[in-house]
């Protein structure tokens, strides 16, 4: 009987730890089966993506509403192209919509939000956001504020 | 004392240290391969389990708490000066999950139960149970060292896993329960910033190897250890000191590969 008793503690003991693994797949990693729900995909061109990653968010509203898939560079275009997947349950996104790379506070990641337009026709599995606005680059914001200090001096 | 004579002296400790190696490997390929006789193998193995595991439990609970309040203390003094005090979340998670864990549990588990191993092990040879066991055709590795090889394998990575959940639960505490930051961003910025197979699996193979060394250790040193009080002594304080270096020293060289 004592024997039973022991391997009972032991199970519990390497029930626990296994919890434990499971408790920082999910609750710290936020470790998510990869493709939740089904998706569409779009992309865009933005002439700067600074910074943004695979599997940055997308958000509306700062609701995130999907990922990003891929990023990679045209060489015709000379630009980047970015492969966006969104969600099907978010299927009225007029085509015409804004898509803008952002910071989310002042040394965190960046995401792409989008704002919504007022095209009748909707954005559809394959279709390009025309409308981007690129990463903010804190060097050239800074080169346009010494130049217009400049300027105004003259 | 001349030159030579010196000369000499250091060489036989180069062999000596070499043999050391060598025996270890030896009893390590003999303990791990040995012909696995199951059914009575379980039964030792789950009182190892429970000696080496379950007992050092309190231990790795009560550190892990410790030293997860500390950290959410010291990040939260740092970060609140530059207005990111949500980031404490992420900090103690990746500190927790990349270094401390593996490596805390890993000294702990070295004091709490490598050295017992070593004193038990010892104890054994030095009262010649072991010899006696040999004597009637039992094979003391098989029925006195791998199971207690085995249960420290199997339950430092455990250990390791324990401690780092206890940490990060208390650095919620300390940070989202006294200091008032946000609890939604200190999950969230730590769920965005720690990636599973990048730091939780890094670090679990991190507690695996020090797991694998520290018991080695352990066992190899009661089993190899002169037979006499002082003998015992001597390779319980080599299981702490030894295992301690290593467990350091690989950290350095697993970081340097995975990170």
């Amino acid at each position: 009987m004592r024997t039973r008793n022991l391997e009972l503690i032991v199970g519990v003991f390497i029930l626990a730890g296994l919890l434990a693994l499971a408790v920082l797949a999910v609750r710290v990693s936020g470790l998510t089966a990869t493709s939740t729900g089904s998706t569409y995909s779009v992309h865009a061109y933005f002439d700067n993506v600074a910074g943004l990653t695979p599997r940055a968010k997308v958000t509306m509203s700062g609701v995130t509403i999907g990922q990003v898939t891929a990023i990679s560079f045209d060489k015709n275009r000379y630009s980047a192209r970015v492969d966006l997947a969104i969600d099907s349950n978010v299927d009225t996104l007029p085509a015409d919509s804004t898509a803008s790379i952002l910071t989310a506070g002042l040394l965190g990641e960046k995401y792409v939000g989008i704002s919504v337009g007022g095209d009748d026709d909707l954005l559809v599995d394959g279709s390009e956001l025309y409308d981007t606005q690129s990463a903010l680059v804190l060097e050239e914001l800074i080169g346009r504020f010494l130049l217009n200090t400049v300027s105004k001096d003259d | 004392m001349s030159l030579v004579d010196r000369v000499v002296l250091l060489g036989r400790a180069g062999l000596d240290t070499l043999a050391a190696l060598g025996r270890s490997g030896l009893f390590l390929v003999n303990v791990l391969f040995g012909r696995a006789r199951f059914g009575n193998g379980w039964t030792l193995l789950v009182k190892q389990l429970h000696a080496v595991g379950v007992l050092s439990l309190a231990i790795i609970v009560v550190s892990g708490l410790f030293i997860g309040m500390v950290l959410a203390l010291q990040g939260y003094n740092i970060l609140v000066g530059y207005g990111s005090e949500q980031a404490v979340g992420q900090m103690v998670a990746l500190t927790l999950l990349r270094e401390l864990g593996p490596v805390v549990t890993a000294l702990l588990f070295a004091g709490r139960a490598g050295s017992a191993l070593t004193a038990e092990i010892g104890l054994m040879k030095a009262t010649e149970q072991l010899s006696s066991m040999e004597m009637i055709g039992v094979d003391p590795l098989k029925y006195v060292i791998a199971p207690r090889l085995w249960a420290g394998f199997i339950s430092m990575p455990l250990l390791a896993m324990v401690f780092c959940v206890v940490g990060i639960w208390g650095g919620a505490m300390v940070a989202v329960d006294w200091l008032g930051v946000y609890s939604g961003s200190y999950w969230s910025n730590m769920q965005n910033s720690v990636e599973f197979s990048e730091d939780v699996l890094n670090g679990l193979i991190k507690a695996v190897v020090f797991a694998f060394v520290v018991t080695w250790i352990a066992v190899f040193q009661g089993y190899d250890c002169e037979p006499t009080s002082e003998g015992i002594s001597r390779a319980t304080t080599r299981t702490v000191v030894y295992a301690s270096l290593a467990v350091l020293g690989l950290d350095f060289i697993l970081t340097a590969l995975m990170f």
